[in-house]
């Protein structure tokens, strides 16, 4: 009790000066010190932070200072080589054309699949909506991995493995984009489609003119998730393709590391591989950054 | 589900008016939704669930009549075969339990002490500790573990920074070593127990059970808890911003401490996201199986093999695909049980007799 008493006391003291909505003493106050916060919050974020910093460190250095000097983060025989043989020796501008390739087709396609489907789920009264919706919720509970095997059947089954259209159809519809536009589209008051309805609009017009356009916040965190989802994709892309020339980033990178493409352990060109990888969504992430963040806590609080 | 459409449902009102039409368009609207979900959820999983009963081969079409019902043989195999097949399920299953089980207690404690860490309205700088923490959530998990190939390689950087302590840091993605039996020895414990040696459950001797991860495992658990803390801290973050003040500072003038708040006010309103991230980070730790792929194969010493990547291996690598689909559905079924078991031990409950004497009991007191 000793303890507590005292620290009424100043809260008490202090609530005056400031305005009592702008914070929450029971939630800022300090049970421990400010500088031990910082220090804690600091330490955390250099433990973050620093596996990049390495890894953007050692893509430049030699092999030999690679495995020499791990920790430090000023090479000291500063060299490109690593990418020099990513981009000129390796089929590494293949796997980057086919990620590209693959990304592009995919976030074009589930954003407009997952408004379209949403519009209909949230707006349209028709006949056999509840099970589809009832459809799209229970696939969303069956996890990735159970389906590697069945994908890979279905595939070969319809003459599409090892093919652009096994690795881009399977992953045009994700039943979370669904989610997003139909409870966006709930949100949309209903008088202003009616009004369009009333001047004789069909359907898709509605839908593509006025709707649409509309819901750009939303396709946004679309566009995010689908570009993030498909361009960090391995595991679909494992058992959908064999070919050299069908071989995503995420797949070469990845025989890259059991060393099946190189000799000797070659770290700078691991790291500079992986490195150059994360660059795209790592652009991504900074420019829509405030939405990413919130994208999250919509979806809770949804 | 809320219904937003004002009209009637359907069945009870005329097609006519400015809503006509609306049946055709609507399945018209889902149709891609409805095929490509059918034809690469649906029907794979069915074809899969023959697989797992038949003795398909990897040749020519599972549909073909030369393929033979087998019944629950492959399911067999896997969990009483007496083979090899039925022990690399066991060390699969032991992996993954210990990731699972020190993994997801872990994230949740670290996401949800970096969102209370970040919240605070008066920290400065508070948008970089977030993105700090967040960004290796947005990386592939194929360039996380090459860094982390790379971090906790022999001369990596994690043996270098312990090296500064004097500690010579294992080869950890060559270490079968458990972590549990390591700790024995540093107290003089080698060797096992006559109890333990015999035969454990699949295959697997109950020493080997209980001796924890790998030292490898172990690294890919740091990884894992790397990569999500960002995730769940940005949902604890939500939650806690959700969270009235007014409990708080109730909590505030009756002498609660800070702990106290946190334990008593705070963290109970922050009950459906901690459902949400113990769920999510289940069915994610029951999934490894990217990096396992990236990174070790299941080795060394089947180590780090789960469940995921056994059941892929066994399929695509040993062409035992009645047996990696019938991995593949166990492991669905574990992911449900566990799941459900979740729901049901945080399930909301009326306040017990007891807890409801313990409040009189201090009402009177005050």
């Amino acid at each position: 009790m000793s303890e507590v008493i005292p620290a009424q006391a100043k809260v008490r003291q202090v609530d005056p000066a400031r305005p009592a909505r702008r914070r929450r003493p029971w939630a800022s106050r300090r049970a421990i010190g400010q500088p031990l916060l910082y220090a804690m919050l600091v330490s955390l974020a250099i433990v973050y932070i620093f596996p990049f910093l390495v890894q953007l460190a050692t893509s430049v250095k030699t092999d030999a200072e690679a495995a020499d000097s791990a920790l430090s983060l000023v090479p000291q025989t500063f060299t490109f080589a690593a990418y020099e043989a990513l981009f000129g020796r390796s089929d590494y501008p293949i796997w980057f054309a086919n990620s590209a390739i693959v990304t592009v087709c995919v976030t074009l396609g589930r954003v407009f699949f997952a408004s379209l489907a949403g519009y209909a789920l949230a707006r349209l009264d028709f006949r056999g909506r509840g099970v589809i919706f009832a459809l799209v919720v229970g696939v969303m509970a069956v996890p990735a991995v159970v389906l590697l095997i069945p994908k890979f059947l279905v595939l070969n089954q319809i003459g599409m493995y090892d093919s652009y259209a096994g690795m881009i159809l399977p992953l045009l519809v994700d039943a979370a984009g669904v989610f997003i536009m139909k409870n966006f589209f709930e949100s949309i008051p209903v008088s202003v489609e009616e009004q369009a309805r009333i001047d004789g609009a069909g359907t898709f017009r509605v839908f593509w003119s006025i709707v649409l356009p509309m819901a750009r916040p939303a396709l946004i965190t679309i566009v995010i998730l689908s570009f993030q989802g498909s361009w960090n994709e391995l595991s679909h892309f494992i058992v959908s393709t064999q070919s050299p020339e069908l071989t995503t980033l995420t797949k070469g990178v990845a025989s890259l590391a059991s060393g099946q493409l190189s000799q000797g352990t070659q770290y700078p060109l691991k790291l500079a591989a992986a490195a150059i990888m994360t660059i795209p969504v790592a652009v991504l992430f900074f420019i829509f950054q405030k939405r990413i963040m919130n994208n999250t806590e919509g979806a809770v609080k949804g | 589900m809320p219904n937003t459409v004002t009209t009637p449902r359907a069945g009870s009102r005329k097609s006519s008016g400015i809503r006509r039409g609306e049946t055709a368009a609507g399945w018209l609207f889902t149709a891609p939704v409805i095929l490509i979900l059918g034809l690469f959820l649906f029907v794979p999983v069915l074809m899969a669930i023959w697989v797992s009963v038949s003795d398909w081969q990897g040749r020519g079409s599972p549909l073909s009549g030369e393929v033979g019902f087998v019944g629950l043989d492959n399911y067999a195999a896997v969990t009483s075969g007496g083979g090899l097949a039925e022990r690399n399920f066991g060390l699969s299953l032991r992996n993954n339990a210990w990731y699972v089980a020190l993994v997801v207690p872990l994230q949740t404690a670290l996401s949800l002490f970096l969102a209370v860490l970040v919240n605070r309205a008066i920290l400065r700088g508070r948008g970089f500790f977030r993105t700090a923490f967040y960004f290796p959530s947005v990386t592939s998990s194929v360039a996380i573990t090459i860094l982390w190939l790379f971090l906790f390689s022999t001369t990596g950087v994690v043996n270098s920074f312990l090296g500064w302590f004097g500690i010579s840091g294992p080869n950890w993605f060559n270490d079968p070593s458990q972590i549990f039996h390591n700790a024995l020895a540093t107290i003089g414990i080698t060797g096992a127990p006559e109890a333990l040696t015999g035969g454990g459950p699949l295959g697997v001797s109950w020493y080997e059970w209980l001796g924890g991860p790998s030292v490898a495992m172990f690294a890919f658990m740091l990884m894992a808890i790397f990569t999500t803390s960002g995730t769940f801290m940005l949902l604890f973050i939500a939650a806690l911003q959700n969270v009235g003040a007014e409990l708080g500072e109730a909590g505030v003038m009756d002498g609660a401490s800070g702990w106290q708040r946190f334990w008593h006010i705070t963290l109970p309103q922050l009950r459906p996201t901690l459902f949400t991230v113990l769920t999510l980070g289940l069915i994610g730790c029951w999934q490894v199986f990217e990096q396992i792929y990236t990174g070790t194969q299941g080795g060394p010493a089947k180590t780090t093999l789960t469940p995921a990547y056994l059941s892929y291996q066994s399929a695509f690598v040993g062409q035992e695909w009645g047996e990696g689909s019938a991995i593949a559905f166990i492991l669905f079924l574990i992911i449900i049980a566990f799941t459900v078991l979740q729901r049901w031990v945080l399930r909301e409950r009326p306040v017990s007799k007891r807890r409801a004497r313990q409040y009189e009991i201090r009402e009177t007191a005050r």
